[in-house]
């Protein structure tokens, strides 16, 4: 086992650590009585800042830069949105926390609500999550009867309400945006940027959202510091000003084909190497590893040789990766045909496209068909290029979309198909002998012939 | 000033002026593509169609800075320094990447598509598209559903822009609309049970950009590049939508909205929409006749204004019923025509049909309950001319007691606009003309029945319920036998030459004070005859 001492996983194994009491005798709520007795908003929003802390969402935007962003001496309401609607592929991080350790989220959130001086929290939390969910109500009760949430909290004068909603149960209610439509009530379809959230979000008031882990942190920087956050992780880039480094804990979900998947707690900037021997107990059944999603599905894949990579927010990024994203490893051995890897990936984004930009919602779909014929044997070499030419050209990078998913739909397949472009090559010659040249479109009148 | 450079070329923009990118490069000329947005509806950005490039000028130094990505031109804002470009490699590759998107799933089944000819799929892929199909995925037949009573779904042709969706939720407010499923499997839909009924339901077909909406009432009738348009001005109510009027070969076969921000923006409403089928009713009177020994016989045309002229110059008093569904310039004719003969004539305002009350929808858009689109230009010729406004009640029960040797009656209307009691009271007039498309009991009653014009047929000018003034020319040409109301008292008036709405209604800007503000033409958009009159 590796020499870094968890820190918020601490408490997960332990008694009834999802309770207020077992809470409290680790020394919880610490952190927010001396927040409420002897600091003020402004001081939670500099320790933030000087933490260095970047959002465990996946965008890895600075916590407390974000927070400044909220209009000055706004009269309220202002609302803060915590994003527990976790669900990228391989991504579980924030459901250990909920269900293992609901308080510490919570405390980090009731400071965070504190620091950003919002009156009302809303823990958006995932569909499928029934354990966290009946956790985290329980905790949030417990709270209240402790006098924790409510009015005038522990005699501070400052009033918090949390509202637990059950999200939507679809991959976009995750976005940022997305999930401010579904809280709504309506179809979970970001929205068009500018406004921002930070200036008119939820019900049209300026409004936060963070992700569970990135509020656990908050707790923690407050009860350690923001010195002891920069202590641990990677420092910025000399060579890159704006590169605002990779500080503090993270919590790596390692799955896939590994001797023991789980949720590790390690510095930022853990080499994928690193991760899979020291904490996953090597690739599984003896096997040598092929790739590995980097952290979440959407954020691409890396090939073996390519493992030496650090998991910091820049790391992934110099491998052709997309980023860092929730930091959810997963592991595909040296047996797996990329092909069926793609297929899977293309399968789950135009399963998840919430359809309201036309190159996401065809591209996705059409990268899936395409997907489903070449699996099928009737594939052809130029769909290769056609799958890179859709995949370079969605996304909020192009600008051709509104969301960040459709950069999380391209990036698979501009990896896979860049980086083991030979083995899918050999897959469509081998399945496809007779065919696999063929370039030509389909017919204009078979095409109206379909009528 | 803000000065937005558009392809290399400035726009000045006026003071509190707002314009996004489709809007400020449409200033310099430069067209850019969209199928979600429209001016009178929210921007969602979803369609990607309009993406340019962006950038911004240094005021001091003039330098540019372009954004490394594309962006939607309708999110957009032109503010001062901003630039756009709306013509690259890039966004040529974008909008062809769209087309090419919105086509992998569409049946393309212009052939039998209603849409087809002013269908923006079409013109944008063959403006923008690729040359070759490069998906090799067979597209779905169109399933087609109703949404309501007026419009009807193809599925599989929508390009899930949601126009309608939003002009249910902001304009009609009824939110009857809506997108069930997700992804690729998107659909427009309405809830189990509650149909699309709204009395606006019919802008929705105008809204799409393709031909997944259809209008019921127009499906299959004609195909668009047959029919010509003609800018006309709804005689629905006292609203006075401006409209369209589209026609092949004298045959109407549906009305659109035309833009006024003055008066219906972008809309109209169903029973505007769909209020021209009197037009072609077969049971319109379409030949002129007197009574003669053996009851009704035919009139020349060409005989007729003679006929009248001599008759009525005969007649010592005389009154006129001025309907409000003729024009000003049929209005004012008819009165100066009967005031030359008989100084005294008593020019009296035809019926004014209510039905309930006046509707107004969440964008302001009404509906007003006075059903016809002239009483105020009636009322002004009436009161100009004669400096008292006698109402068509205050008529009738004048006729007890006053002996009028001749009346000329003028209707129009769609439907009933008078009784029997109404023809027994006129009955004994010597000479009562009845000028009217639809039989009736005064038209029954009468000893001349001339068919009239309708809305479609007429050329002149309406004043709404807020005094704005719209002229239009005919659309249609009237029924084989009937002359119009505008044509057959330029006759008796022995104008030279044809009818000429424009030449009547400069005289009349000169002779009344009212209408003097459309004295210098009055565009598109018609004119605001208050603008001329002292606060």
């Amino acid at each position: 086992m590796a020499e870094f001492e968890p820190v918020l996983l601490a408490n997960i194994h332990k008694d009834d650590s999802h309770t207020l009491r077992a809470y409290e005798s680790f020394g919880g709520y610490a952190g927010l009585k001396k927040v409420l007795g002897s600091m003020s908003a402004n001081d939670v929003k500099e320790l933030v800042k000087g933490s260095g802390l970047r959002g465990r969402g996946g965008a890895g935007f600075p916590t407390g830069l974000k927070w400044t962003f909220l209009p000055k001496d706004h009269p309220g309401p202002i609302y803060f949105c915590l994003n527990a609607d976790e669900s990228e592929p391989g991504t579980f991080n924030n459901r250990i926390l909920m269900e293992e350790d609901p308080h510490q989220v919570i405390e980090g959130l009731i400071i965070s609500c504190f620091a950003t001086a919002a009156s009302t929290a809303y823990f958006y939390m995932r569909y499928e999550y029934p354990l966290a969910w009946k956790r985290v109500q329980a905790a949030v009760d417990e709270c209240y009867a402790a006098g924790y949430l409510g009015k005038n909290i522990l005699g501070s004068g400052y009033s918090l309400d949390i509202f637990l909603h059950r999200g939507a149960a679809a991959y976009i209610c995750g976005e940022e945006t997305g999930l401010i439509e579904s809280l709504e009530g309506r179809r979970a379809w970001p929205r068009i940027k500018p406004p921002f959230p930070a200036v008119e979000g939820a019900f049209r008031k300026p409004t936060v959202v963070n992700n569970v882990e990135t509020a656990a942190c908050v707790k923690q920087i407050v009860d350690r510091g923001a010195d002891w956050f920069r202590s641990i992780g990677v420092q910025p880039d000399p060579n890159n000003p704006r590169d605002p480094g990779s500080f503090g804990p993270k919590l790596y979900c390692l799955s896939g084909h590994v001797e023991k998947p789980g949720c590790y707690e390690a510095p930022l900037g853990i080499t994928v190497n690193e991760l899979i021997d020291n904490y996953g107990g090597g690739v599984w059944k003896g096997r040598k590893a092929k790739a590995a999603i980097p952290g979440g599905i959407s954020m691409g894949l890396l090939t073996a040789d390519e493992f030496d990579c650090p998991l910091d927010f820049a790391g992934p990024g110099k491998h052709g990766c997309l980023g860092l994203g929730t930091a959810a490893v997963v592991v595909v051995d040296e047996t797996v045909p990329m092909v069926d890897f793609l297929h899977n990936s293309c399968q789950f984004f135009a399963h998840e496209s919430c359809g309201q930009c036309t190159p996401c919602r065809e591209g996705t779909s059409w990268a899936l068909k395409m997907m489903n014929r070449i699996k099928g044997g009737k594939g052809r070499l130029k769909d290769l290029d056609l799958l890179l030419e859709i995949g370079d050209n969605i996304g909020i990078i192009p600008g051709t979309t509104i969301c960040g998913l459709a950069d999380g739909a391209a990036w698979p397949m501009k990896n896979a198909i860049r980086k083991f472009r030979g083995e899918f090559e050999e897959y469509i010659k081998r399945t496809n002998p007779d065919g696999y040249m063929e370039t030509h479109p389909v017919p204009v009148l078979e095409i109206i012939g379909a009528h | 000033m803000a000065t937005v450079l558009v392809d290399g070329q400035e726009v000045e923009l006026a003071a509190g002026e707002r314009l996004n990118g489709i809007q400020a490069a449409a200033r310099v000329g430069a067209d850019v593509p969209h199928y979600c947005w429209h001016p009178g509806l929210t921007v969602v950005a979803s369609c990607r169609m309009c993406l340019v490039e962006t950038g911004r000028r240094d005021p001091a130094t003039g330098e540019i800075t372009m954004l490394p990505k594309l962006v939607p031109g309708c999110q957009t804002p032109a503010t001062d320094g901003t630039v756009f470009v709306t013509k690259s490699e890039k966004i040529t590759a974008a909008r062809a990447m769209v087309e090419e998107d919105l086509l992998i799933r569409h049946p393309i089944d212009c052939p039998i598509c209603d849409k087809a000819g002013e269908c923006s799929l079409q013109d944008y892929h063959f403006e923008h598209g690729r040359e070759e199909r490069r998906a090799d995925l067979k597209p779905f037949t169109s399933r087609r559903r109703e949404l309501g009573d007026t419009v009807t779904l193809f599925v599989d042709r929508c390009v899930m822009c949601t126009r309608c969706v939003r002009f249910s939720r902001e304009i009609s407010g009824d939110a009857e609309l809506m997108v069930v499923n997700r992804g690729a499997h998107e659909e427009i839909d309405v809830f189990p049970g509650f149909p699309l009924d709204n009395k606006m339901s019919g802008n929705v077909v105008d809204l799409c950009p393709v031909g997944a909406l259809g209008d019921r009432d127009f499906l299959y009738k004609q195909r668009v590049w047959f029919m010509k348009s003609h800018d006309n001005v709804c005689a629905g109510c006292s609203t006075g939508c401006s409209i369209k009027v589209e026609e092949n070969q004298d045959k109407v076969y549906r009305l659109k909205p035309r833009e006024n921000p003055h008066v219906n923006q972008w809309w109209m409403c169903d029973e505007g929409r769909y209020g021209w089928k009197h037009v072609h009713d077969p049971s319109r009177v379409t030949l002129p006749r007197r009574v003669g020994k053996d009851g009704f016989e035919n009139v020349e045309w060409s005989t007729l204004s003679g006929e009248l002229d001599a008759k009525l110059s005969a007649s010592k008093r005389i009154a006129a019923v001025l309907s409000p569904h003729l024009t000003v310039e049929e209005a004012y004719q008819l009165a100066k025509y009967v005031r030359g003969i008989d100084e005294q004539a008593l020019l009296v305002l035809g019926p004014i049909p209510t039905e309930g009350q006046d509707e107004t929808f969440p964008n302001g858009f009404t509906i007003r309950a006075e059903k016809c689109p002239n009483r105020r230009g009636v009322e002004e010729v009436i009161v100009g001319l004669a400096k008292a406004l006698v109402t068509w009640d205050d008529f009738l029960g004048r006729l007890s007691d006053e002996a009028f040797d001749a009346v000329w009656v003028t209707g129009g209307y769609k439907s009933n606009w008078h009784d029997e009691s109404v023809a027994q009271k006129l009955s004994s007039v010597p000479l009562l003309i009845v000028q009217d498309s639809f039989a009736s009991p005064l038209w029954d009653a009468a000893t001349y029945q001339l068919p009239s014009a309708t809305f479609a047929e007429r050329d002149g000018s309406y004043v709404n319920h807020a005094d704005r003034l719209q002229s239009f020319k005919w659309a249609v040409r009237p029924p084989a036998g009937v002359t119009t109301e505008g044509q057959l008292y330029w006759r008796l008036l022995k104008s030279p030459g044809l009818y000429n709405s424009r030449a009547v209604l400069d005289e009349l800007t000169r002779e009344l004070l009212y209408f003097s503000a459309a004295a210098g033409g009055n565009g598109d958009c018609g004119i605001d005859l208050k603008s001329n009159r002292l606060a």
